[in-house]
This record gives C-alpha cells, sequence and structure tokens, in this order.
C-alpha cells in the first residue's frame, strides 16, 4: 500500500477551446476541453490540468464558464493555470469548481501572493510552476560552496554536475520561456515550498515539446531537495520517458500533453497503456 | 423524492465539490450553519478544507458548540459523513499549528506525519477495510482514494477504524466509525467513480 505516481494530462485552452495539438489536418473542432477532460477521466488521468493562453483578458471569463462546466462532470481533482497574478484571482478559478490553482510569472514578480493564498485557500490549493532553462558551467569556474555541500559557479549558483565533465545550473524564465530572469531555480523552488506552495510544477523549456524526454537531473534534484510533491514536466514523448522520471527522476507526478492527445500520430499513448507499461516496470500507478 | 443532504457551513474552504458531487447523484444538496436546518436533513455531511484551531472556532461562532450540535446528531443517529478535516474535527485534539481541542466524539488524537515525510501527502492511495459496513457496498479491495492532508488521526481504541491506509511507513485511520457517525480522511468526491460510489452508499443508508 503506498501512494501512487500521478499522471497528469495537460490541456492548452485559448478562448475555451482545447489548442495544443490538434491544429491538425482533418480536424476542425480544436475540441471542447470539458469532452476531453472527461474522457481523459474514463481513461484513468489522475489529475487534470487546464492551462490557459488566452491572449487578452476580456476573454478570460470563457475559461470561468470551461472550469465551471468542468466542475459539474469531472470528480477527480483538477488544476488551472494561466495568467494568475493576485488571490483574487486564485478566488475566481477555485470559486468556479477548480481544486488548485497554478502561478507562474505572477509568483515571480510577487512572490508574496503564494503566502497569502495558502493563508486564504490552503497550501493544498498553492500549485507553484516553475519553467526553467539549464545554463551550462565551465568546470574552470566551478568550486566548492563555502555555505555547505554544494558547487557553485562565481555567481553563487547551486550548480550540479549532469554528466562527466558537464556541469550547470538552471535558471528561472517567465512569460513561457521569453524572459530571462536570473534566479537560481533550486533556490526558487525552496523559497516558494517556505512561502507556502503545497506542490511544484516544474517544466524544463529545454525539453518542452520535444519529446525527447524529461530533464531528469533538473527532476531530481528539486524532487531530493524539497520537501513538497513535484510534479515534472516538459518533454514525455513515450511510455519509457514517464518510467524513467518515476525511476530516475524521482517525481511525485509526471504531466504530459502531445502523447495523450488522440489526432492520429504515432506518438499517441493512451493513458491506460502508459499505466500498463509503468506497472510491469514497478511503478505504482492507479487503475480504474 | 430526492434526499434533502446538509452540507454543514461553517465559512470554510470550498464546498462547491461536494456539493456538485451530491447533486451529480441526484439528491438534494443544501449549504446550511443552521442547526434546525442541519438536524432535520436526511443526511448530513461535514466537509473540511482549512486549519484545525480555525475550524473549531468557526463552529462555536455558528453556535454548533453551544448547541450541542454534534452530540445531537449522535445521540439523534442522524446519517452523517465527515470528509477529510470533517474526520479530523471527530477528535479529542489536534497538534496543527498548536494544540487545538476538537469535538471529542471519537477517542484520539490528530499529528502531523513524521519529519522528512513528503507534506501533504498528495494523491491516490489505497484503503484496507477493517470492518464490513454499508459505505463499502460494491466497493472492490485496493481502490484507490484522493487524498490531500498533512496531519492524519491515530485512534485510541480500534472500534472506531473502519479503515487503515499507509503513507510514507504511517499507517493511519483512513476511515473511522461510531454509531452513526462515520468519516473518511479522502475525498471521495474527488476520487473519481469509486469516490462516486462510496457518496452513494451514504445516501442510500439515508433513505
Amino acid at each position: 500500500m503506498v501512494l501512487a505516481k500521478r499522471i497528469i494530462p495537460c490541456l492548452d485552452i485559448k478562448e475555451g477551446r482545447v489548442v495544443k495539438g490538434v491544429n491538425f489536418v482533418n480536424i476542425r473542432d480544436a475540441g471542447d476541453p470539458v469532452e476531453l477532460a472527461q474522457r481523459y477521466d474514463e481513461e484513468g488521468a489522475d489529475e487534470l490540468t487546464f492551462l490557459d493562453i488566452t491572449a487578452s483578458s476580456e476573454k478570460r471569463d470563457i475559461l470561468i464558464d470551461v472550469v465551471r462546466r468542468t466542475a459539474e462532470v469531472i470528480f477527480i481533482p483538477f488544476t488551472v493555470g494561466g495568467g494568475i497574478r493576485t488571490t483574487e484571482d486564485f478566488r475566481r478559478i477555485l470559486r468556479a469548481g477548480a481544486d488548485k490553482c497554478s502561478i507562474n510569472s505572477g509568483a515571480v514578480k510577487n512572490p508574496d501572493v503564494i503566502n497569502k493564498a495558502a493563508k486564504i485557500f490552503g497550501a493544498q490549493c498553492v500549485v507553484t510552476a516553475i519553467d526553467v532553462k539549464r545554463r551550462y558551467v565551465e568546470k574552470d569556474n566551478v568550486k566548492q560552496s563555502v555555505n555547505g555541500p554544494d558547487l557553485t559557479d562565481n555567481n553563487n549558483h547551486v550548480v550540479i554536475q549532469v554528466d562527466e565533465d558537464k556541469y550547470c545550473w538552471w535558471e528561472v524564465v517567465i512569460h513561457g520561456g521569453r524572459t530571462d530572469t536570473g534566479m537560481d531555480a533550486i533556490k526558487w523552488g525552496l523559497e516558494v515550498e517556505n512561502r507556502g506552495s503545497g506542490e511544484i510544477l516544474l517544466t524544463s523549456m529545454d525539453t518542452d515539446g520535444m519529446r525527447t524526454g524529461y530533464d531528469l537531473e533538473l527532476t531530481k534534484e528539486f524532487s531530493e531537495r524539497l520537501n513538497v510533491p513535484v510534479i515534472a514536466s516538459g518533454g514525455a514523448g513515450n511510455e519509457q520517458h514517464i518510467l524513467d522520471v518515476f525511476s530516475h527522476g524521482k517525481a511525485d507526478a509526471a504531466l504530459a500533453a502531445s502523447i495523450f492527445h488522440d489526432i492520429g500520430e504515432d506518438y499517441h499513448r493512451s493513458i491506460e497503456d502508459v499505466k500498463d507499461f509503468l506497472e510491469r516496470n514497478g511503478i505504482t500507478v492507479r487503475h480504474v | 423524492m430526492p434526499l434533502d443532504i446538509a452540507i454543514i457551513d461553517y465559512n470554510a474552504g470550498n464546498l462547491g465539490s461536494i456539493y456538485k458531487a451530491v447533486k451529480f447523484l441526484d439528491a438534494k444538496p443544501k449549504i446550511t450553519n443552521k442547526v434546525g436546518e442541519i438536524l432535520s436533513a436526511d443526511g448530513i455531511i461535514l466537509p473540511g478544507v482549512g486549519a484545525f484551531g480555525d475550524c473549531m472556532d468557526n463552529f462555536r461562532k455558528a453556535g454548533f458548540i453551544e448547541k450541542n450540535l454534534f452530540e445531537k446528531i449522535l445521540e439523534q443517529e442522524r446519517p452523517f459523513l465527515g470528509i477529510c478535516l470533517g474526520l479530523q474535527m471527530l477528535f479529542e485534539e489536534s497538534e496543527e499549528m498548536g494544540i487545538y481541542k476538537g469535538l471529542g466524539l471519537i477517542k484520539g488524537k490528530v499529528i502531523r506525519f513524521p519529519q522528512g515525510v513528503k507534506c501533504p501527502q498528495i494523491g491516490w492511495n489505497t484503503i484496507a477495510k477493517k470492518q464490513e459496513h454499508f459505505i463499502f457496498k460494491g466497493i472492490p479491495d485496493d481502490t484507490y482514494f484522493y487524498f490531500v492532508h498533512s496531519y492524519h488521526a491515530v485512534c485510541s481504541k480500534l472500534e472506531n477504524i473502519l479503515a487503515e491506509t499507509t503513507y510514507a511507513g504511517t499507517m493511519f485511520p483512513s476511515m473511522v466509525i461510531k454509531k452513526n457517525i462515520i468519516a473518511s480522511q479522502f475525498h471521495p468526491e474527488k476520487s473519481g467513480k469509486w469516490g462516486l460510489k462510496i457518496l452513494k452508499n451514504f445516501l442510500e443508508s439515508t433513505n
């Protein structure tokens, strides 16, 4: 009897329709998020994540309607993120029926919102999404930290040896990876945990959309250093990648988007097939 | 006639999920803090999100303690289901953010998972039945339910343990019982079809 590793399909939503991976020949309808959510629930998704990528703020209310309709028919947990900045944004999403809210750039700009949201709604509602990129460091610039067991570079970033003679730190990036922050992702992860975030959604922008596998070293560092669950994201292309992020990356949950969308690509996998594969390889999963 | 189900409102947390689940199962949920309405419903649900101490304060403010609401629920044998914090509140005390006194309907206390364990426990875990009960009707063994919590109950008496769950080496009561009062640490309203089945079994028992 152990806690099952969670599989979390992610739906990118624009103006109330699912967009990612379905802008494809022969599929005119981009997909209703509520219908897709129901199908994922039946297929055995352990949770769902909606990421709103609606650009204009006037059209944000469409999302609230999607959340409300989803909550009426889905009885597994679901998280909503995208454009969350204030505790009022949390309130609207949670009131509409979501179980958790994920905050990303908004937390970087105003970290206090994590503390406030955790106090008002409970830590379990607050997922901090951290998008990161690897920054490689020349071996000559890597030294032992004076403050602890870690390696650092000249700018005091936590440096990890990721391969023989390869060293890197991870930088927090925002605005979908377009803006660098200079912040050390490992330190930011520890900070958001201390501020009351109940979970971390960790996305490698180096591997996101590549379907070449998760950043395992990144996920492992977060999982081992943090005391809250870590959801790995970015790079899932097949069931082996998901197995790797649980066994080597020590993730608590794995988020994936494109492989679960059935749009006729050969990389499509059903959630149940992925779970069967994981189970055969010694990972505890929940079957419906 | 749909069953009238009172969902106890004590000004905390998100009651929407349990409301929607009860409605989905064709019963008539009502979110209320009126003692009369609660006691006259066919069934009573105490949902729980938030901190233990705040919850007791809110019970006091709502007049539940003064009016002996929970003792009456027990005496009048009203069908009652507590969820998550709604389970923890039944115990004598909790160590969440200080030591707080609880309702004391079930002997035992509420403690935090040990240091070094990832907290909260978030996700799907199984339960091991310790007693036969109508709430388990049609539920297969090793069914997964959704948990979100950092604290867990410790029962002084075995007779109050309905089911147990193990997280990171700690075994704790994941369902408890005292006469008509039952409670789950997991969220049936968030546990997919088997969670709905638990709720359905509860609703049927109120008929």
